[in-house]
């Protein structure tokens, strides 16, 4: 069960200013059915140019219902300027925080208002549109979206990252470029994060090699590629070169743009040592050998 | 706040006469069983009997009963334990709906090499038999498929698949928590070579379950020490959850046709009516072979943290697969192997009854489901005015 703050259960159960205004001044739109969370958000200025009314419709979770309805109160009486102002850690704040899996919610309601905003400003016509390239093709999120996650919220982790905007939470195939972007952003924040898997060191001896190459693979590879519906099998190791035979690829998956080969080499080398270099086991791939779609 | 309990497939209530028999092993017959002196040595009396019980519901013989920490331990034994058993084999399959405590342990086989082969399942959730047959080979060492699903209720034709697993030579492990207790079964008529099940499931206590061996199979033990359980499981008894779980077996023994037709009605009551009640929500799995107790229904448009959180208010306890209960992503992995569109399955509830639950729950539960259902829907952008 979910650690809930009285106020957000407040407002799950009595949301507030729920529905749709007649003709309003903007609206904004964010989420999917599929993707288990949707929110649309409406707005109606005074004369004044300040937000005198508004309302909202959201499809999710308790939380995601409970930021809109927030979300609704923080911004009446400000004006548009006031409004773009507000981060989603404000609305975390708000709510007196947000369970850690569930910060995607704050940042939703953000998006809806920015959104509506730009609605406004395009004279009712603009829809939002995804603005720079889609690194999470499962939820659909782009790099420019998340480098603002990474940044407003001083993010250090892929982990965090997918829980505040739900990028790398799918098949889990964008997660190599999340954590590169993190370290580009975060270059000082990262090296005093643990790192969590130790690099070997020294000399391995055959058998150690063999052992770190089949480990590298089970537990750096395989996940990302089994999210994918895919799969990956150590043939051999012959001195330094790695054969491997990969299985059931899904064609659409990001990493399937970049040659499998050399993602697996660069992993291998990474953890294991810089002299490895791979090759596919074309024929053994021929054989329909793991049944799993 | 009453307490109406529709998850029952998560864990159950202790019966009143479970705990009477355990009430007297933890302050005064507290002896271990392995002990020389009469005072231990007289529990030695109380595990028979509960063997013997847990026995008679499974239609086996006392001796191919091991008692265990529960399913989970169950699941691993009977896994890790039939491949330390036959090493030159290096194939499993099982299917895309288990349980983790199946699902990880064969993955983490996989990473060690094993070929493991997880089988689909159809809208229904049903499998294909003759995809299983097909995928059986000389080097397959165990087939582990569960015999209902915890999330669906769906029951596989395991005695059918008992079969023609085990004539092919190959051995057949069931994971059978959410069915002891609910459907009649007799492992003397069926060819099952390893079954587990869960105290807890069957208004026993938490924390014991059963590894049912069948006479002859190779087993290699998971839990090193000691002599117990005739050597294939280590570790002083749980006296105390065995008498308890024995008990929990005769009293399920004679409850089992109260189960399949009081708790199947209730159930039926109030699927037809949620169903009926409210549009735009669907059954999840096949109608026709299901546990009695079981129904899992998604309501369109909506999320079912909401909506248990909402069931939560009037002290409704259900379950659902929808992501956002879990704090994962997505869906849960048996109503996505089943092809249920993330629409349906984000609003998917579980109610699972027991013999302890009244129509008088069942009515309110109809009463205010839809009420939760229709006042979500409102705050929902998917559903037009």
């Amino acid at each position: 069960m979910w650690e809930y703050t009285d106020k957000l259960k407040d407002h799950f159960f009595n949301p507030r200013n729920v529905g749709e205004i007649e003709d309003p001044d903007g609206i904004g739109e964010v989420g999917s059915l599929a993707c288990g969370d949707a929110l649309k958000l409406m707005f109606k200025l005074d004369e004044n140019g300040k937000i005198k009314d508004a309302k909202f419709k959201t499809f999710g979770c308790a939380s995601a219902i409970a930021t809109s309805s927030v979300l609704t109160e923080m911004i009446k009486d400000l004006t548009l300027d006031e409004a773009a102002k507000i981060t989603n850690k404000d609305i975390a704040d708000y709510l007196g925080g947000l369970p850690e899996q569930k910060m995607h919610c704050s940042v939703m309601g953000r998006e809806a208002l920015e959104a509506a905003i730009e609605n406004y400003q395009s004279g009712g016509k603009k829809k939002r549109e995804l603005e720079g390239n889609v690194i999470c093709t499962c939820f659909g999120v782009t790099d420019k979206e998340i480098e603002r996650v990474i940044r407003e919220n001083n993010l250090t982790t892929v982990e965090e990252v997918t829980n505040y905007c739900k990028a790398g939470g799918g098949c889990g195939g964008c997660q190599a470029e999340i954590e590169k972007m993190i370290e580009k952003i975060q270059p000082d924040e990262i090296k005093q994060a643990p790192v969590t898997v130790a690099r070997r060191a020294g000399k391995l001896t055959n058998i150690q090699k063999i052992q770190l190459i089949q480990q590298t693979v089970n537990e750096q590879i395989r996940p990302a590629l089994r999210a994918h519906g895919g799969n990956i099998e150590l043939i051999d190791v012959e001195g330094n070169k790695v054969v491997v035979a990969f299985r059931g690829m899904c064609a659409q998956c990001r990493l399937a743009e970049l040659t499998m080969k050399d993602v697996v080499e660069a992993k291998l080398r990474e953890f294991v040592s810089e002299e490895l270099f791979v090759e596919e086991d074309k024929e053994s791939a021929q054989q329909p050998h793991n049944h799993r779609e | 706040m009453r307490t109406i309990y529709f998850d029952n497939n998560a864990t159950t209530k202790v019966a009143e006469q479970v705990l009477e028999e355990m009430r007297p092993l933890f302050c005064e017959l507290y002896g271990n069983p392995s002990s020389m002196h009469t005072f231990g040595g007289q529990m030695g009396r109380r595990i028979r009997q509960a063997r013997e019980q847990v026995a008679d519901l499974l239609g086996c013989e006392p001796s191919e009963i091991i008692f265990t920490s529960g399913g989970t331990e169950s699941d691993n034994t009977a896994i890790k334990g039939t491949l330390a058993a036959m090493p030159h084999r290096r194939k499993i399959i099982t299917t895309r709906v288990e349980h983790p405590a199946v699902l990880t342990v064969c993955r983490e086989f996989e990473n060690q090499g094993y070929t493991v082969v997880e089988l689909a399942v159809d809208k229904q959730g049903r499998l294909d038999l003759a995809q299983l047959a097909e995928q059986i080979d000389d080097d397959t060492a165990l087939v582990t498929i569960m015999y209902a699903n915890n999330e669906t209720g769906v029951i596989f034709p395991i005695d059918k698949i008992a079969e023609l697993v085990t004539d092919r030579g190959v051995i057949f492990h069931t994971d059978a928590v959410q069915v002891v207790g609910k459907i009649p079964l007799n492992l003397s008529k069926s060819n099952i070579d390893l079954l587990s099940l869960s105290g807890h499931k069957l208004h026993g206590p938490k924390g014991v379950g059963v590894l049912y061996v069948r006479k002859g199979t190779r087993l290699s033990p998971f839990m090193l020490g000691g002599h117990q359980e005739a050597g294939r499981r280590a570790g002083t008894e749980n006296v105390p959850g065995i008498v308890g779980l024995g008990k929990a077996c005769e009293l399920a023994a004679k409850n089992i046709e109260q189960e399949n037709s009081k708790v199947k009605n209730l159930r039926d009551k109030l699927e037809r009516a949620l169903l009926e009640k409210c549009p735009d929500s669907r059954l999840n799995g096949d109608k026709e072979n299901r546990l009695p107790n079981t129904t899992n229904i998604s309501f369109e448009y909506i999320e079912g943290e909401a909506i248990l959180l909402m069931l939560d208010k009037y002290g409704i306890c259900a379950s659902s697969g929808s992501a956002c209960t879990s704090g994962s992503l997505e869906p849960s992995h048996v109503l996505r192997a089943m092809g249920v569109p993330f629409t349906a399955a984000h609003g998917s509830i579980r109610f699972s009854l027991s013999r302890y639950n009244t129509e008088e729950q069942v009515d309110y539960t109809i009463e205010k489901t839809p009420q939760i259902v229709n006042q979500l829907r409102k705050l929902s952008p998917f559903v037009a005015k």
